[in-house]
């Protein structure tokens, strides 16, 4: 499981930073959106990974036992903060395109 | 935990972002009303924030949110350094938004409610006792930076924003890399409870520990635009509108106060003692050399001021770099100083920019809500200026180089001399020789821009009209001014207030005592 787990990471990682270097915004924001995920699941694989242990403490439990929350609840705001944040970037990119007339990240044509 | 003094703690959090909600209640042609409530905010913010910084004085103020004790529940620690950078964001907050309420804010929608919600961020930023926290309230005022870079709308800011944003984004993540590796290795992400781990032998998991804070160093370093990781600083800060530069300028001090904190509470001393110390000097000093060929090339004074806002964060990250206690504190007064000069040089670079190219037309972004400040109805009161504008402006221009550079007989000197003086009364390593031989040059490096560019705006016939200058604006200059006099004529207090400061943060049991009820182990 660790093998895939880390080679998913590394996938996800690999091709978000390939895309954040091209040259088209819409390339950039596909690229943060992957790199996202690679963060997320590398926060969630900070807890460790466990295969169908709870996540909370019951009485008597073994404390190797269960996964712990923590990042659970950490991976949970990051999430909803980076969603919200690439929404925004959307609109720049989206405000950009219309001013410029150009989806390059300089927003002029290379050569222009 | 039972008087309501205690409570005060969080205000600097709770109530600007209850003002900045009540903001998207009114609507946006009640622009009297927010400014009003804007303003009556921001001031309670700087007593609030005078307050806690005397509370200080006596003991650091530990507030548990709902009561749960730390490391479970979630505090709020407001020490002398968290103090110092809440009335810093006060003073410089208050004079940004009295300049906008003149006529920036009517410049693009929700001025008020942005500029409210990014003093909630770095204020929780300031005070906030754990790093997940700090990423949020990070997070919180990045997303408020976004919308007040774009204010005003218009191509540049476009185009300086688009790349603002991509990068910030990109150094959230590396943030939230190192948090969870900070987690995944010590299991706990307060900032005292890391603290007394680390005071123990070294883990087995030491080397990962490590290499998580400098992913996480790597994300206050892009923050505070280190060199090489601060090229979208000048940009962006140059194209925003002049009071959203102002307030931007606190921004970069967010990374360095956190550097600060970071470095000195768990690497003082301990297992990982002294770590990232040379990377951070080597960082500080090339960040002042490429502030000081940046502001030399300089065309503008917006762009000037912004490679200012460079070179004094190098500054503090290279005297935290020496590791000497009387250069850290030299580098925190310089700090405050030269964050409010170059606040105020970006304000006074956008009244001189005014006359020469009148209504610099943008296209809006938001056609339906876009007022254009410039032909605005008798709210606008550029009309009635204030004569012998250009004779004031010229003062303020000359106090905010001094400043700057460093020259006697202001603060900025005060602060310099602290820092000199405390690194030659150590040993005499080349070290503290680079040191100062880089800080002396840049201060010439300022120097030189600035008198140009002041000779071309001033004293250079031009065609244009003189600038004329409002009265809010006056009052905001005026108000910068008066603290920039003060921090010189008191400088004394100032530093033993930063010695002192510097002492406490010295010393991480005290913290880890304060806000640990079992205390340090």
């Amino acid at each position: 499981m660790e093998i895939v787990l880390s080679l998913g990471i590394g996938l996800f990682a690999a091709s978000g930073v390939w895309l954040l270097l091209r040259p088209r915004t819409f390339q950039v924001v596909l690229g943060l959106s992957l790199l996202t995920y690679a963060v997320n699941l590398f926060i969630f694989a900070m807890g460790r990974l466990t295969i169908g242990a709870p996540p909370v403490l019951e009485a008597g439990a073994d404390a190797a036992r269960i996964a712990d929350p923590v990042p659970q609840a950490l991976v949970l705001t990051a999430l909803v903060i980076s969603f919200a944040l690439t929404a925004l970037f959307l609109v720049v990119l989206l405000a950009a395109r219309g001013i410029t007339g150009s989806d390059h990240v300089d927003g002029r044509e290379p050569g222009a | 935990m039972s008087a309501p003094s205690d409570h005060l703690v969080v205000l600097p959090i709770v109530l600007p972002i209850a003002a900045s909600g009540l903001m998207l209640l009114l609507d946006e042609r009640r622009s009297r009303l927010k400014a009003a409530i804007s303003l009556a905010t921001t001031t309670v913010l700087l007593a609030t924030a005078l307050i806690l910084a005397w509370g200080t004085l006596a003991a650091p103020q530990v507030y548990r949110l709902g009561n749960w004790a730390a490391p479970y529940g979630i505090v709020l620690v407001a020490d002398r350094l968290a103090a110092m950078m809440l009335v810093l964001t006060g003073i410089l907050g208050l004079a940004a938004l009295v300049f906008a309420v003149a006529r920036w804010d009517r410049a693009g929608p929700r001025f008020h409610a942005l500029f409210l919600l990014l003093l909630m961020g770095v204020n929780g930023a300031f005070l906030t006792g754990d790093l997940f926290n700090l990423f949020v309230f990070f997070e919180v005022m990045l997303a408020a930076s976004y919308g007040l870079v774009l204010h005003g709308s218009g191509e540049t800011r476009i185009r300086a924003g688009l790349t603002y944003i991509a990068v910030n984004l990109i150094a959230s993540l590396f943030f939230l890399v190192g948090v969870s590796l900070i987690y995944g290795t010590m299991g706990t992400l307060n900032m005292a409870d890391l603290a007394r781990r680390l005071s123990g032998p070294a883990g087995a998991e030491a080397g990962l520990f490590e290499a998580g804070c400098a992913v996480l160093g790597v994300a206050f370093l892009i923050k505070c635009s280190a060199w090489p990781l601060g090229f979208w600083l000048a940009p962006t800060y140059s194209a925003a509108s002049a009071p959203a530069a102002a307030i931007l300028a606190i921004l970069s001090k967010v990374g360095i106060y956190v550097v600060v904190r970071l470095s000195l509470l768990l690497f003082g001393t301990g297992a990982s003692a002294g770590f990232g110390q040379g990377w951070l000097f080597a960082g500080g000093l090339a960040t002042i050399a490429y502030g000081t060929i940046g502001i030399l090339a300089a065309r503008d004074l917006t762009r000037a001021a912004a490679y200012a806002v460079m070179i004094s964060s190098g500054t503090v990250l290279a005297a935290l770099g020496t590791g000497s206690r009387a250069a850290l504190s030299g580098a925190l007064f310089y700090l405050v100083g030269s964050t409010l000069a170059a606040g105020a040089l970006f304000l006074l670079a956008e009244i001189l920019q005014r006359g020469r190219d009148p209504a610099a037309a943008s296209l809006a972004v938001f056609a339906d809500e876009y007022h254009d400040p410039f032909d605005d109805d008798g709210a606008t009161e550029t009309g009635r200026a204030i004569p012998a504008a250009v004779a004031i402006v010229g003062g303020g221009f000359l106090l905010c180089t001094l400043m700057l550079a460093g020259l006697p007989p202001l603060a900025g000197f005060i602060g310099k001399l602290a820092m000199f003086t405390g690194l030659a009364g150590g040993a005499m390593a080349p070290m503290a020789w680079s040191f100062i031989l880089v800080l002396t040059v840049s201060s010439l490096g300022t120097l030189m821009p600035l008198v140009r560019l002041g000779i071309q705006g001033f004293w250079v016939p031009h065609d244009g009209p003189d600038p004329v200058i409002g009265r809010l604006e006056f009052a905001a200059l005026a108000g910068l001014m008066t603290v920039c006099l003060g921090l010189t004529l008191w400088g004394g207090l100032g530093l033993a207030y930063t010695d002192r400061t510097v002492a406490w943060l010295a010393d991480p049991t005290a913290y880890v005592r304060a806000v640990l009820p079992g205390g340090a182990p």
